[in-house]
């Protein structure tokens, strides 16, 4: 399943409705989602609850972050000068294949074999560990749940919990199974999972000799990259071995060293709902005699600049990839990340994905999958707008049809010109109510008066599949108003 | 006060009992209705299904209906957060109505919150995702339902998670939706009360239709039509 | 066009025009609370961190002590700690460099800090005397931090703002833990499992 080829969008990824439906019929998929996300929930709101500063540090994040957008070109290059100043090199790939060719190019050029990464969005996106495999290079992804998709031959279906989808018992298998040296009475205790995954890559750790990690944030006017994490893996990684890549989306930069401190307030509590994660590394290019003396820093364009472009679906680049808006999300809740065919799920990537990739065919139904509910905008620590956003992305979905018959594009047609006069509503009202008097269904319990309509014709069966409608009134509103309301 | 009621064409073509219920209650409070018959659609299905230039006639022709009027009640929160949060945007610079959703105009304009309603019933309260995270409804709704004498309100369970409507994602994701809407059903069922009330037909027309399609004994209602419930004149 | 430019054209395209807007910096810049102290030893307490609060002059004595305890008598040192600290057990030095291996053997290491904050109970090494270079503080399983009074800052922009970015740094809240299974938080991954702290007053 991972072999299958990534450019954001897993290959031949199904439309949104299409792939819920695999999920929503795994009623184990549903208990797991349920039971992570409802945890999670309440350690953010805990953590978010104790800062009577939120509001200001979700208005501070979001201005940084935009400010950033604004002279992004003038903060890469400060960047840039920066990190080769401090003895780092940087590279520019306009997109995945160039970036993959730069990475496997380092790789071969140390001689190694193997290397250790550290978990990494940008690196998923691209599909690097596939385009390493391909030239022979073996990448060891070493954070938990990253090992756990990887053993699994699985995909990533949460950004920051990608084996959100498998409980514990589903990991001890695996892990007997997978892991050389597990011991032979395993049990599904989270610490004696997470023992076997120490021994595992301890090893790898300390003979590693090239890691590749991605970044939170690259602070542009010091050339300082920072990466957030909780198991060590990082450090390790970021420490031990001499040479480190990192990839890095061009959005990730932050203009100050100062504006440091609201992401390190924001992210983490929104995040894993702690206070602070257990580890942040800090470094800026090379440092003699502490961590790797080889850094290249890959700087990653694959669709950015096209979203960068667009004055609404820019505010998705604002992103810091804290998850929060798929851990509130009910949608999410009940596909599971996997539906959304990217390596983005969730509301986030509802409005990611279209932007990366605009031409797969996930990407036009996934603005469409959102009841607009409006929950991943009230969590969302850098204030992105994603139900705006996907109504300007359903808007383009629509736009870029146009001139191509549909039913549904009749039906709305037709609404909007019944809606368009009150005459001609009154008119469909009119004939609404005539089918009133014809003796459809029972009398529905659920609204006294009218009766219950279990099957509609057209597209209105997708409704009547799970859901009655009560028969049409005997009179509408403006019709009672004219002839008895007004005068009352 | 006199008041335009927008009714909203959901309410107009199929729950003109929620209009009516809006006549009554305001008229009991002592202010005159008037329902502008040029009124149609906010445009919300089509802005929200990605037809903003549909839309945008249906935004023009709600700004010229209601011009002029001091105050414009609208018995659904989420028609009211599109008129007032979007319709801005669709169609930049146009004279926007002061719009009200009914529970902003009862509290905020009008200043009461005991109605003088009179419901005997055990009642759940869904807030709708608009009414909740649009409009920052707050607490009117049930502050209004506590007054009403002889009701009794249960707490919902999970209230302020969406209940899987979201206009024509009901349609399109109808798996998505009816799963969404099965689980704020069971919570809604687990209340045990015999009435279930929101401020928008829309999400009850949805969750309404599931607990029918399941026979559960719950009937449900629009808000104003609780609120506009007396001894004389029961819902 | 080479790719450094044409991504940098096709951003300056995509941002013509676009203003960028002011920061408004309203949040807390310092703490409420006036008992940093206090604040930082519980909240460092959270996250199962073991602490101790002493005074300064019986820091050598309460390291003695809390290596004893556990029987640790191999211990990285980085260059700069006071030499006091370490008396009665193996003190191994940094200068030369010890290898991975000596690291993952040795029972512990002990540092200082640059920086602790109080609000989240984190304690931010730099690579300044007494913390050494960063793998110092990574591979041995054991992790002893004293923090000196002095240097607890209330709240994150307190801490960012006496911090040199261009040092090399590691943020600790706590051992490493994970909670990549059902989101059930578990200490002690690939980092020290166990992370005492003692702050000197």
């Amino acid at each position: 399943m991972s072999g299958e080829r990534t450019d954001v969008v897993w290959l031949g990824s199904p439309a949104f409705p299409k792939a819920a439906e695999k999920a929503l019929a795994d009623d184990r998929l549903r208990g797991n989602l349920r039971n992570a996300t409802t945890t999670i929930r309440g350690k953010r709101a805990r953590v978010v609850g104790e800062r009577p500063d939120w509001a200001e540090l979700r208005d501070a994040g979001a201005a940084i972050k935009d400010a950033t957008l604004a002279d992004l070109a003038g903060h890469l290059e400060r960047l840039e000068a920066e990190v080769t100043a401090a003895g780092g090199t940087v590279h520019w790939a306009r997109d995945a294949a160039e970036a993959n060719r730069i990475v496997t190019g380092l790789v071969k050029a140390t001689g190694e074999t193997e290397v250790v990464k550290v978990k990494s969005m940008a690196t998923q996106e691209i599909g690097l560990n596939e385009a390493l495999a391909a030239e022979g290079v073996t990448a060891h992804e070493t954070d938990l749940a990253e090992l756990i998709v990887q053993l699994a031959d699985d995909r990533p279906s949460h950004i920051l919990v990608p084996a959100i989808h498998r409980n514990r018992a589903e990991i001890r298998e695996l892990f007997a199974r997978q892991v050389p040296g597990a011991p032979a009475d395993l049990t599904d205790d989270p610490a004696a999972l997470a023992e076997v995954a120490r021994r595992y890559l301890r090893e790898r750790f300390l003979a590693a000799r090239v890691a590749i990690s991605g970044a939170n944030f690259m602070v542009a006017e010091t050339g300082t990259l920072v990466v957030l994490e909780s198991e060590g893996n990082g450090r390790m990684c970021l420490t031990l071995p001499e040479t480190l890549i990192s990839v890095v989306g061009i959005e990730k930069t932050i203009p100050t060293w100062r504006d440091l401190e609201v992401f390190l307030q924001l992210l983490p509590r929104s995040s894993t709902g702690e206070r602070m994660n257990p580890y942040t590394t800090v470094w800026t290019g090379v440092t003699p005699g502490d961590g790797p003396q080889d850094f290249h820093l890959v700087l990653l364009d694959n669709g950015r600049t096209e979203a960068l472009a667009d004055e609404i679906g820019r505010s998705a680049l604002r992103c810091i990839r804290c998850s929060a808006c798929l851990n509130v999300c009910p949608v999410y809740e009940r596909t599971g990340g996997h539906a959304y065919g990217s390596v983005y799920p969730g509301p986030i990537g509802a409005i990611l994905t279209p932007q990366l990739r605009p031409d797969e065919e996930v990407s036009a139904s996934l603005p469409f999958a959102s009841s607009l509910c409006g929950a991943c905008y009230e969590v969302c620590p850098v204030k992105i707008d994603i139900p705006r956003a996907l109504i300007h992305l359903r808007e383009k979905a629509v736009d870029a049809k146009r001139g191509h018959p549909s039913a549904e594009r009749a039906a709305m047609k037709l609404a909007a010109w019944t809606l368009g006069n009150p005459r001609r509503l009154s008119a469909a009202q009119n004939v609404a109510s005539l089918t009133a008097r014809l003796p459809l269904g029972r009398p529905s319990r659920t609204w006294p008066g009218r009766r219950r309509i279990k099957r509609l014709p057209g597209p209105g069966r997708a409704w009547s599949r799970t859901r009655d409608v009560p028969s049409p009134p005997p009179q509408s509103f403006r019709r009672w108003w004219r002839e008895e309301g007004e005068e009352q | 006060m006199r008041i335009a009621l927008f009714l909203t064409c959901v309410n107009d073509t199929m729950f003109p009992g929620t209009g009516k219920a809006v006549v009554k209650l305001l008229r009991r409070l002592g202010h005159t209705v008037v329902f502008p018959e040029e009124q149609t659609c906010c445009g919300q299905m089509h802005l929200n299904s990605g037809y903003r230039r549909e839309c945008e006639p249906l935004v023009r022709s709600f700004a010229a209906t209601f011009a002029g009027f001091d105050a414009v009640v609208v018995p659904s929160a989420s028609c009211a957060g599109m008129i007032r949060e979007l319709h801005p945007e669709v169609v930049p610079g146009l004279a926007a109505p002061p719009v009200h959703e009914l529970t902003e105009l009862l509290v905020d304009v009008l200043g009461v919150e005991d109605v003088g309603a009179y419901f005997p019933h055990t009642v759940t309260y869904h807030p709708t995702c608009h009414s909740l995270r649009m409009l920052g409804l707050g607490d009117r709704p049930t502050r209004l339902l506590r007054a009403v004498r002889g009701l009794e309100l249960l707490e919902l369970p999970g209230a302020e998670e969406c209940c899987g409507f979201g206009g024509t994602f009901a349609m399109k994701n109808a798996g998505v939706s009816a799963a969404m809407g099965a689980d704020k059903a069971a919570n809604v069922r687990r209340t045990g009360a015999a009435v279930l009330a929101a401020a928008d037909n829309s999400c009850l027309v949805h969750l309404g239709g599931g607990l029918s399609r399941d026979g559960a004994p719950v009937r449900v209602m629009h808000l104003a039509e609780i609120l506009a419930s007396t001894e004389e004149d029961p819902a | 066009m080479n790719a450094r430019d044409e991504i940098l054209s096709r951003v300056r395209k995509a941002t013509a025009g676009v203003q960028a807007p002011e920061i408004p910096r309203a949040y807390a810049q310092t703490s409420p609370t006036p008992d940093l102290l206090t604040l930082f030893a519980e909240r460092v307490a959270d996250y199962r961190a073991i602490v101790h609060q002493v005074p300064a002059t019986d820091l050598a004595t309460t390291v003695r002590q809390v290596l004893a305890v556990r029987n640790a008598t191999r211990i990285a040192v980085p260059d700069g700690l006071p030499p006091g600290w370490t008396t009665g057990v193996t003190a191994l030095s940094d200068t030369p460099p010890l290898t991975p291996a000596d690291l993952k053997d040795c029972d512990g290491v002990i540092t200082t800090c640059a920086v602790a904050v109080a609000e989240t109970g984190t304690i931010v090494l730099d690579a300044g005397p007494g913390q050494g270079r960063r793998a110092l503080s990574l591979v041995p399983d054991y992790h002893l931090c004293v923090v000196d009074a002095a240097k607890i800052a209330g709240t994150v922009p307190e801490a960012t703002a006496r911090l040199d970015p261009r040092r090399p740094q590691t943020w600790i809240s706590g051992p490493s833990a994970t909670s990549d299974i059902e989101l059930h938080r578990v200490e002690g991954v690939h980092g020290p499992r166990t992370l005492e702290v003692i702050i000197a007053t």
